[in-house]
């Protein structure tokens, strides 16, 4: 053997073909702990459905309920709120809620709801996933002289109006998120199912 | 019996020397034969410094995991029971959360010397660009440790910088999902994090500093004139400006580490919070995922950069912008055209965008301690971010046309 020569094209094919097959090795001995990060089966069965009974609810004022986590919020809103909506269409980004993602096809109206005066938002900031606060009178604040109700983000000042879209100007890109809901009955929502005729929740 | 002892341990000093014969060659290129310059001054002790506040971390962080909790239910509790019932605790993590802050003074002001005296300037690029990636690592490590004390700002504070991820297009929904590892900031967000903080980074941080010491060693330090000690040289072939880091230097930051360390324990002892500085208010209070505090900030040494994610009215250009503004100083050793390295052989127009810089860097860091709701404070840290962003874009032309005083050959005293 030693007598014949260094076989040289042979010794390369080896060696590349090793540290391919190896790197490949690498790539898929990778995969578990890439993997092992993503939601464990508990984090994902934590996101079931949740009932929120709104019997008791008065008007302006917000329940606040957990679905998947986030906090979401009911809130009932008398008439002259969702009768000012319409009136700051040119001071919003997205108006007409043309995102679908931020919605589901039966919230994308003029409220933003199944029945108008009742409102079921994700209290999760659309910027950095801060709460926004409440601030339902149509008075004027120290951030918007032309307040008209709605929601005020600590965190970066971004402002929603009271059906939850968003202020031009803010740093926040989109409406606060409507998450799929359905009423039970008059007084009972399901967070986390669309309604029967829409089918299952996503 | 002295006469005894002392053979004893040549003895032994020679049964490792015969094995490991490497060992005193490293001691001696490292510590024994390295050739400092001699004319150091005040601000060469932060690099000494910033090594001595890494050994109190990875110390106090060691005792710490005796006792701490990483579960969203017990994490919170078991800091408190710390702080209360385990003995000396409340000592040890006061050294740990003033030992990051003060990791960061010294760190800040080891970068504010390297700025001044030219010291990422050729052929030292590689020292200054490892030394961003650990300044990098630093910020990443400081914000999981911040997060397990699981208070308020805790929570939310990594609410915000893990949706900071959710701003990149496409991938960034998933992205946030991944590195949570839930749809929110939960028990297996804080676990992991827990696992970064006290192993993974604190490897690679070791790792890092141990590369940032060595590439310093193949090329020798800079000093306060930026000359280059190694071109004259005595007849036994050291530089003539140059003393042995042992022991001259070693003294030297030892008597550095002494004041550093009293400064450091009047905070520990009379005012580990700092007023809410180094410890926020908030975060005294448990983790509570359906209300956000009314003035969510992040801790001192992260709001330079957090204002200027603020100033910004979109999210993309508000992360890409925070981003660019701590990946830039890669660049500084490309940006700079200037022949000379010292600022004290410079002229005007260096110290004043010098001086610039800093003033801005610091109201930065002011206005991103502020809630932002103020009219004038917005535009104000936009035209900051302007002003820091234009300090690197514009340093190949200021620099190179601004006029420069002849640098000696040997180093001085002078100033």
């Amino acid at each position: 053997m030693a007598e014949q020569g260094v076989d040289k094209g042979r010794r390369r094919f080896l060696t590349v073909s090793t540290a391919i097959v190896g790197g490949v090795g690498g790539v898929f001995a990778a995969v578990p702990f890439v993997k092992s990060w993503t939601p464990s089966a508990k984090a994902q069965m934590a996101g079931a459905p949740v009932l929120a009974d709104i019997s008791k609810l008065e008007m302006n004022q917000r329940l606040t309920t957990q679905w998947r986590g986030k906090p979401i919020w009911i809130i009932k809103r008398p008439q002259e709120a969702l009768d000012a909506l319409k009136s700051l269409n040119d001071r919003l980004r997205d108006p007409d809620s043309a995102n679908l993602e931020q919605q589901p096809a039966y919230a994308q109206n003029a409220y933003r709801s199944i029945r108008p005066e009742i409102l079921v938002l994700e209290g999760v900031c659309t910027h950095l996933g801060c709460a926004p606060m409440h601030y339902p009178q149509m008075v004027p604040q120290g951030f918007d002289a032309e307040w008209k109700g709605g929601f005020y983000c600590p965190c970066h000042q971004s402002r929603f109006d009271s059906a939850g879209r968003v202020y031009q100007g803010v740093p926040a890109p989109t409406n606060l998120r409507v998450p799929p809901y359905h009423f039970l009955s008059d007084d009972l929502i399901e967070i986390g199912v669309n309604p029967p005729e829409q089918g299952a929740a996503a | 019996m002295n006469g005894f002892v002392s053979r004893q341990i040549d003895n032994a000093y020679s049964w490792v020397n015969e094995r490991a014969p490497g060992a005193t060659a490293w001691w001696n290129r490292h510590a024994g034969q390295y050739y400092a310059p001699k004319n150091f001054n005040f601000w060469y002790y932060f690099g000494s410094l910033a090594m001595l506040v890494f050994v109190n971390q990875i110390l106090t962080g060691i005792w710490l995991t005796m006792n701490y909790k990483p579960t969203a239910a017990e994490a919170f509790d078991s800091v408190e029971y710390i702080m209360r019932d385990v003995e000396w605790g409340w000592l040890i993590r006061y050294m740990h959360s003033t030992g990051a802050s003060m990791f960061f003074v010294v760190v800040y002001l080891h970068m504010f010397r390297g700025l001044i005296y030219g010291s990422y300037k050729k052929p030292r690029e590689l020292i200054w660009t490892l030394g961003v990636v650990i300044f990098l690592v630093l910020m990443a490590e400081a914000f999981l440790g911040y997060v397990l004390p699981w208070g308020q700002m805790s929570y939310w504070g990594a609410q915000v910088i893990t949706s900071l991820f959710g701003a990149i297009p496409v991938i960034g929904d998933p992205l946030v999902e991944f590195i949570r590892g839930d749809y929110l900031i939960s028990d297996a967000t804080l676990n992991r994090f827990f696992a970064l903080h006290v192993i993974a980074l604190p490897f690679v941080l070791a790792g890092l500093i141990y590369m940032h010491l060595m590439a310093l060693h193949e090329v020798g330090s800079n000093n306060p004139d930026g000359v280059e000690i190694k071109k004259v040289k005595g007849p036994d072939g050291n530089p003539k400006d140059g003393i042995r880091f042992h022991p001259y230097y070693t003294v030297k930051d030892l008597f550095g580490a002494s004041f550093f360390i009293m400064i450091a324990a009047f905070i520990i002892f009379f005012g580990p919070t700092m007023g809410g500085w180094f410890l926020e208010h908030d975060n005294f209070t448990a983790a509570n995922p359906l209300v956000t505090p009314a003035h969510i900030k992040p801790v001192w040494y992260f709001t330079p950069y957090y204002a200027m994610l603020r100033a910004v009215p979109d999210k993309l250009l508000g992360v890409i912008i925070m981003g660019a503004a701590t990946l830039i100083f890669f660049a500084l050793p490309w940006l700079d055209r200037s022949e000379v390295k010292s600022i004290r052989y410079r002229g005007p127009i260096t110290k004043v965008m010098i001086t610039l810089f800093v003033l801005a860097f610091l109201v930065l860091g002011w206005l991103g301690t502020r809630s932002g709701a103020e009219a004038w404070e917005k535009p104000l840290a936009f035209w900051l971010t302007v002003y820091y962003f234009a300090f690197f874009f514009t340093m190949p032309i200021w620099s190179k046309i601004d006029k420069t005083k002849k640098v000696p050959d040997r180093v001085t005293y002078e100033h």
